[in-house]
């Protein structure tokens, strides 16, 4: 938009999300200095982070934990102070933030958009250039409507070739991540293109766009097409009438040229890939689920020998073991990778008719918002995973990081459909393997990490 | 209005702990459990909580079990004031809790090969100094902070360089911009302020052609 005094550039922004664990300070900032939201119409709120998601009918006063509870009521009171739309505990469009977004056609192609919150990456899936931010930039935001910003590479990734069966978006970015690894594309956007990516439904691009920062990149992006434009239509937050037509037109015109240069590329086929498992603490320690895990030895340089080593005894994990011998405690479908319709219907379908295995401690499903709850139960998806002995909840983020008590216990070990399996990441001295939906749902039913395939 | 926004950064002098580890995460520079918390104080308690003490840790939680084992317990660097880092220090989640935690721990510096973009964004407003340098100052680094007694280094913002106590020394790059924040600690939202007119000027035009963003 313009350069400030001190030379840096000023990136002016039409989307700021906002929840509850990275607002609370920023709001208070403003309080401090007298200052006032620039653009209040530009911010939407949710609560997701911290909450239950157990039974909610008592809104706010059923939260058990006073700390968690002191969060919320401080984003519902700094909402209402700063006349900023949002969604309550009790409002069914609430949810996780990067679903919720979306779902509204509050994301657009061609926005700017910030959270404060790194999946915010998610969003790129709608040709929007969409950017994690600190608290510190929370505030900057609200009071100036604008980012102070480092314009970033470019790294362009080519995925090309077709998904087999059992092999859906979320295999497909950790294959990308243990290729290029978890700092691959730091300083860069990621421009995801190709035909695989095409193919793609809207939910799975936002799954690839939603794990762009785990490979390092602050944003990833993916073109407009009529696919997009059918999703975004009618959409409660997207433009009616004319104004319609008008932002379609606008939106087709911001494709990159076919002869763009990019800092950095990659190409991917995903043809041949087979179902991805992570057995580390970092989401580039992934290999496929046919395989055995890894000896340090493997890796070239001692230094990653050395990380391996330290990952295999934090996960408690032997080298050489097969991954499908690896028995689970818990498993997790849900957070803002996967978490939206698409995937509930993936995993109900290898769930249906079956019966989580009895060795494990709990299996959830975590909706990512009301309206996908709603969505799914009208589907009769919710029978088809309790029928199986899953626990059906409340939209949030859940056991993806552990805020509430959905948690893992010490040295217990779980299938989950989140994207980070850092040490500690689901609970104290929990162990996390990544999956896709799928993936977790099979895994639920042999009560070990298991291929999916085998179950189609 | 607050005219500086945290304590400005020109030199610092101080003794270097080394955590000798790659892809440190903010969720280990700060757990989850904290970050319930609606303020900006209190977070240097919990810094890399889940290796400082062998307990579980939660918010005011006290009579920990400190984990003997831990580089930061070891009572050689107990004065430490600069940490130094193996290469994606920061990576993961946007938290800038993690920040003010290393900050309110005791640290202002953190010498590393490469930071994650966020935490590296996030430690310049607050005043915070990411050094970057090379792999192998780093290793040597590393070999020096890892004798029995401790190394210090000093750490020369306005001249961009380092130079430890055994003689070990290097020049740093770093943005004209952020290293002008650092040094004269400003606001900034005031920073941006000043613009007021060129952002209002913007958004008519913006309104203009983009109608469907502005619902007001
Ligand atoms: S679901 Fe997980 S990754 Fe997504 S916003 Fe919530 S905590 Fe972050």
């Amino acid at each position: 938009m313009g350069t400030r005094s001190d030379g840096l550039d000023l990136l002016y922004i039409d989307r700021h999300l906002l929840h509850e664990v990275t607002s609370p300070q920023a709001f208070e900032g403003l309080k401090i200095a007298h200052r006032q939201p620039w653009r209040r119409s530009s911010n939407l709120a949710t609560v997701d982070h911290a909450i239950p998601t157990t039974d909610r009918s008592n809104g706010v006063s059923g939260i058990l934990d006073p700390i968690a509870k002191e969060q919320v009521i401080t984003l519902d009171q700094n909402c209402r102070e700063f006349q900023i739309e949002y969604f309550d505990l009790l409002d069914e469009r609430q949810g996780i933030v990067h679903v919720v977004g979306p779902e509204q056609g509050a994301t657009l192609p061609g926005m700017t958009i910030v959270c404060g919150d790194s999946h915010t990456s998610t969003h790129g899936a709608f040709g929007a250039l969409a950017h994690g931010i600190g608290t510190s930039e929370v505030e900057h935001v609200l009071a100036t409507q604008c980012l102070v910003q480092q314009k970033s590479k470019n790294f362009k990734v080519e995925v090309t070739g077709s998904l087999g069966p059992g092999i859906y978006a979320k295999d497909l970015i950790l294959a990308l991540i243990r290729l290029i690894g978890t700092a691959g594309a730091t300083g860069h956007t990621i421009e995801y293109t190709g035909s695989a990516i095409r193919k793609l439904s809207i939910e799975g691009r936002m799954t690839v766009c939603n794990m762009s920062i785990e490979g390092g990149a602050r944003a990833g992006l993916i073109g407009v097409d009529d696919k997009l434009v059918e999703y975004l239509e009618k959409r409660p937050f997207a433009p009616k009438g004319a104004m319609w037509q008008r932002a379609v037109d606008y939106w087709f015109t911001l494709n990159s040229d076919s002869n763009a240069v990019y800092d950095q590329e990659q190409v991917l086929n995903v043809s041949e890939i087979s179902p991805q498992v992570s057995w580390g603490t970092n989401p580039e320690m992934v290999v496929d689920i046919d395989a055995t895990i890894p000896a340090p030895s493997d890796f070239e340089d001692a230094n990653s020998s050395e990380i391996a080593e330290r990952a295999l005894k934090y996960m408690g994990l032997a080298p050489g073991m097969a991954v499908k011998d690896i028995q689970l405690d818990k498993v997790f479908i849900g957070s803002c990778t996967n978490s939206r319709i698409e995937d509930l219907r993936e995993a109900s379908k290898i769930v249906k008719g079956r019966k989580v295995a009895s060795r494990l401690k709990g299996a959830y499903v975590v909706p990512g918002s009301g309206l996908v709850k709603r969505q799914a139960e009208r589907e009769g998806l919710d029978e088809v995973f309790k029928n199986a002995g899953f626990e059906w909840r409340e939209p949030g983020c859940s056991m993806c990081l552990a805020m509430n008590d959905d948690r893992l216990f010490p040295g217990e070990r779980c299938a989950s459909t989140s994207n980070r399996n850092f040490e500690g990441r689901q609970g104290h001295q929990g162990r996390t393997h990544l999956v896709s939906p799928a993936t977790a749902a099979a895994s639920a039913i042999c009560g070990t990490l298991a291929d999916v395939r085998e179950f189609m | 209005m607050r005219n500086t926004a945290f304590p400005v950064f020109t030199h610092h002098v101080g003794v270097v702990v080394p955590l000798d580890r790659a892809n440190v995460d903010t969720d280990q520079i700060i757990p989850k459990q904290f970050l319930k918390s609606i303020k900006r104080t209190g977070f240097g308690e919990n810094l890399f909580d889940s290796w400082r003490y062998l307990d579980e840790g939660s918010i005011g939680k006290t009579d920990r079990v400190i984990n003997p084992a831990f580089i930061l317990n070891d009572p050689r660097y107990k004065d430490a004031s600069i940490l130094l880092a193996r290469r994606n220090f920061g990576c993961g989640s946007s938290r800038e809790h993690a920040v003010w935690a290393i900050l309110q721990f005791g640290f202002r510096c953190v010498l590393a090969p490469s930071y994650a973009d966020i935490f590296y964004n996030n430690s310049f407003n607050n005043g915070l100094l990411p050094v970057e340098l090379e792999e192998s100052i780093i290793d040597r680094l590393f070999i020096e902070a890892s004798q029995s007694s401790p190394t210090t280094v000093s750490v020369d913002l306005p001249q961009q360089t380092i130079r430890s106590s055994a003689g070990i020394e290097a020049t740093f790059d770093i943005d004209s911009t952020r290293k002008q924040r650092l040094l004269s600690g400003m606001d900034n939202i005031a920073l941006t302020l000043e613009h007021k007119s060129l952002i209002e000027d913007f958004e008519v035009e913006h309104k203009q052609q983009m109608p469907w963003l502005f619902s007001d």
